[in-house]
């Protein structure tokens, strides 16, 4: 296709890319805001920066989900790289395209029948066998249901794109699986799992549907907390709290690029987002995780 | 080594049935209970719903299914007007995201090639910031006293403010906004892995740009485009937050309902009726996609 850029093309462009951008640009510069009423502009203060630090609330249910989140990116890597393994290295079997449905089917489930579905399961769990309690642990579970698909969907497209003659030559030089896995396919896939890692750390983070409803009493997570805050209208330290995540995500994704840069140049677009060529479709676990 | 030799003969078993169980009994079961949950009836009791199977005083076994919940659902204004709503909305919010992102994904297909890459991860980027904030910002942006209606005031565009916040507007901006990304993505992939010996063959041929990118183009990015629709379309049917803090209280949305049967009125069964309904919906259209993309069109 030819590149030349045409005028209104270009324009276009950086039309969708403010609308983009305005918003989080507007939460930024309204933190630093003097007035309370955070529309009105009167001048530069870090107050609501300092608000922020003093409220307990916002800083308990941040390390509450900072906990769940790490917990569930790093159980969501383990089961969504097997999951991964399944769907790509182990052949046929009975029940794949059962367990590559079930694999999926989390990306597009809507949140509030994720969440509904499991806090009734986990209820009656709990009605016949006393476990688990409703709180941190019922999160991330949840979490780590929907998370590992998107793991599974990354480490899917990392194992399928690279080529198993590696694998296939340590095992024929005598190597049992489980070695071939650790010393050739992990290695490999490393970035796959970092990027997956993050994005399940992300996603765990940012949920707030699915924690309300499997969340106990006494159990809220940073989303539950800006919620019930935004709810009842603008807050100065909410735009505070957003700049600093915002700076976070920032930085992080700068670093993960910087590092996967490295590694792979040709089709990455974003961490743990790929867009490349595969056999002339779009195919429902091939394409960029995202949904 | 004995733990060694039976990693071996059991590990590929092993590797299946961990995540398969994961998901058998913390995806699959869930819908099951529910759809179980969604035929009993409500109960004043702890948990609020009738059993399906339970030992009557003389010991015999009773089994007993109640329709009742799907029949209020299709009978009461309320739910007809809430599905009404949000097939609309859901429809109409991810036609726009479409009209806005196969543009851009176009644009940034034919930027220069270094530019592409770039382009992309800043499309992909607001995805890794929360979703939550994101909305929030918009409430800045929309109140009436907020910061488009501060600058057109500020211009002598408008005389008063104008009202958007708490309309269907503010939903369909929210979630446009939100979802964009989830178009632009899957469209641009489609358009990248196009032949484009094809359009040049209509070049030659004599098509106009134009009819060259109507008559190949397009059709080629139906994968895509369908792709897009529904990685739009679907959350949007049971999106929570964005109607819940841009919308008003008149624009009913399937999520909003559910949300507020189960924590408002603790009626487990009816939700679990909404979610059943919804989660048909979500399945015809994963298999009306399938049977669009397969077989895949050649390209």
């Amino acid at each position: 296709m030819n590149t030349r850029r045409s005028p209104p093309m270009t324009l276009w462009l950086w039309i969708c890319f403010a609308f983009l951008y305005f918003p989080i640009l507007s939460l930024i510069i309204y933190s630093f805001n003097v007035s309370k009423l955070v529309t009105v502009w009167a001048g530069f203060s870090t107050q609501s920066y300092a608000t922020l630090w003093k409220n307990r609330q916002i800083l308990e249910a941040a390390l509450l989900s900072v906990q769940i989140g790490l917990a569930t990116a790093t159980l969501a890597v383990v089961f969504g790289t097997l999951l991964a393994l399944c769907l790509t290295r182990l052949g046929r079997f009975r029940g794949r395209s059962l367990l590559g449905g079930l694999a999926s089917a989390p990306l597009v489930m809507p949140e509030v029948i994720t969440g509904l579905s499991l806090l009734l399961l986990f209820v009656s769990l709990e009605k016949t066998f006393g476990w688990p309690k409703r709180g941190a642990l019922t999160i991330v579970i949840a979490h780590t249901t929907f998370a590992m698909a998107y793991v599974a969907v990354i480490v899917q497209s990392r194992l399928s794109a690279m080529s198993v003659a590696l694998e296939e030559a340590a095992q024929d030089l005598g190597a049992h699986p489980p070695a071939v896995f650790f010393q050739i396919t992990l290695p490999l896939i490393a970035p796959a799992l970092v990027a997956g890692w993050l994005l399940a750390f992300t996603l765990s983070l940012d949920d707030l549907v699915i924690a309300s409803f499997v969340s106990g009493p006494g159990a809220s997570t940073l989303p539950m907390v800006i919620y019930s805050k935004v709810r009842l209208g603008l807050s100065p330290e909410v735009n505070a709290l957003a700049s600093l995540l915002i700076l976070l995500v920032a930085l992080g994704v700068t670093v993960v690029g910087l590092l996967l840069g490295q590694k792979s140049r040709d089709h990455r677009v974003v961490p743990g987002v790929e867009v490349k060529k595969v056999d002339g479709r779009l195919d429902d676990d091939r394409r960029p995780p995202i949904g | 080594m004995k733990s060694r030799d039976w990693l071996r003969s059991h590990g590929r078993a092993l590797v299946i049935v961990v995540p398969a169980l994961w998901l058998g009994i913390f995806f699959l079961m869930p819908f099951l209970n529910v759809l179980k949950i969604s035929l009993a009836e409500q109960v004043i009791a702890q948990p609020p719903y009738s059993p399906l199977f339970y030992f009557s005083e003389s010991g015999d076994w009773h089994f007993k299914v109640s329709l009742d919940n799907y029949r209020d659902l299709f009978n009461d204004d309320l739910y007809i007007a809430a599905f009404l709503n949000s097939t609309r909305i859901a429809f109409i919010s991810a036609v726009i995201c479409l009209l806005i992102g196969y543009p851009m994904a176009y644009g940034i297909m034919r930027t220069t090639p270094s530019w592409r890459n770039p382009l992309l991860m800043l499309v992909a980027l607001p995805f890794w910031t929360s979703f939550l904030l994101r909305v929030y910002a918009w409430i800045g942006i929309l109140n009436n006293t907020g910061i488009l209606n501060n600058a057109l005031l500020a211009c002598g565009f408008i005389d008063r403010p104008l009202v958007i916040m708490k309309t269907e507007v503010a939903i369909y901006i929210g979630i446009v906004y939100s979802y964009l990304p989830f178009v632009v993505l899957p469209v641009y992939s489609t358009l990248e892995k196009m032949d484009t010996t094809l359009l040049e063959a209509a070049a030659d041929l004599g098509a106009r740009p134009f009819a060259a990118f109507l008559k190949i183009t397009l059709p080629l990015s139906w994968p895509g485009i369908l792709a897009g629709f529904s990685l739009v379309f679907i959350p949007a049917l049971g999106e929570f937050v964005i109607p819940d803090l841009l919308g008003g209280s008149d624009t009913l949305m399937l999520g909003h309902v559910l949300w507020d049967e189960f924590f408002a009125n603790r009626a487990w069964p009816i939700a679990s009726a909404v979610a059943i309904v919804m989660l048909l919906m979500v399945l015809g259209l994963l298999v009306l996609q399938n049977k669009v993309n397969r077989p895949p069109p050649q390209a």
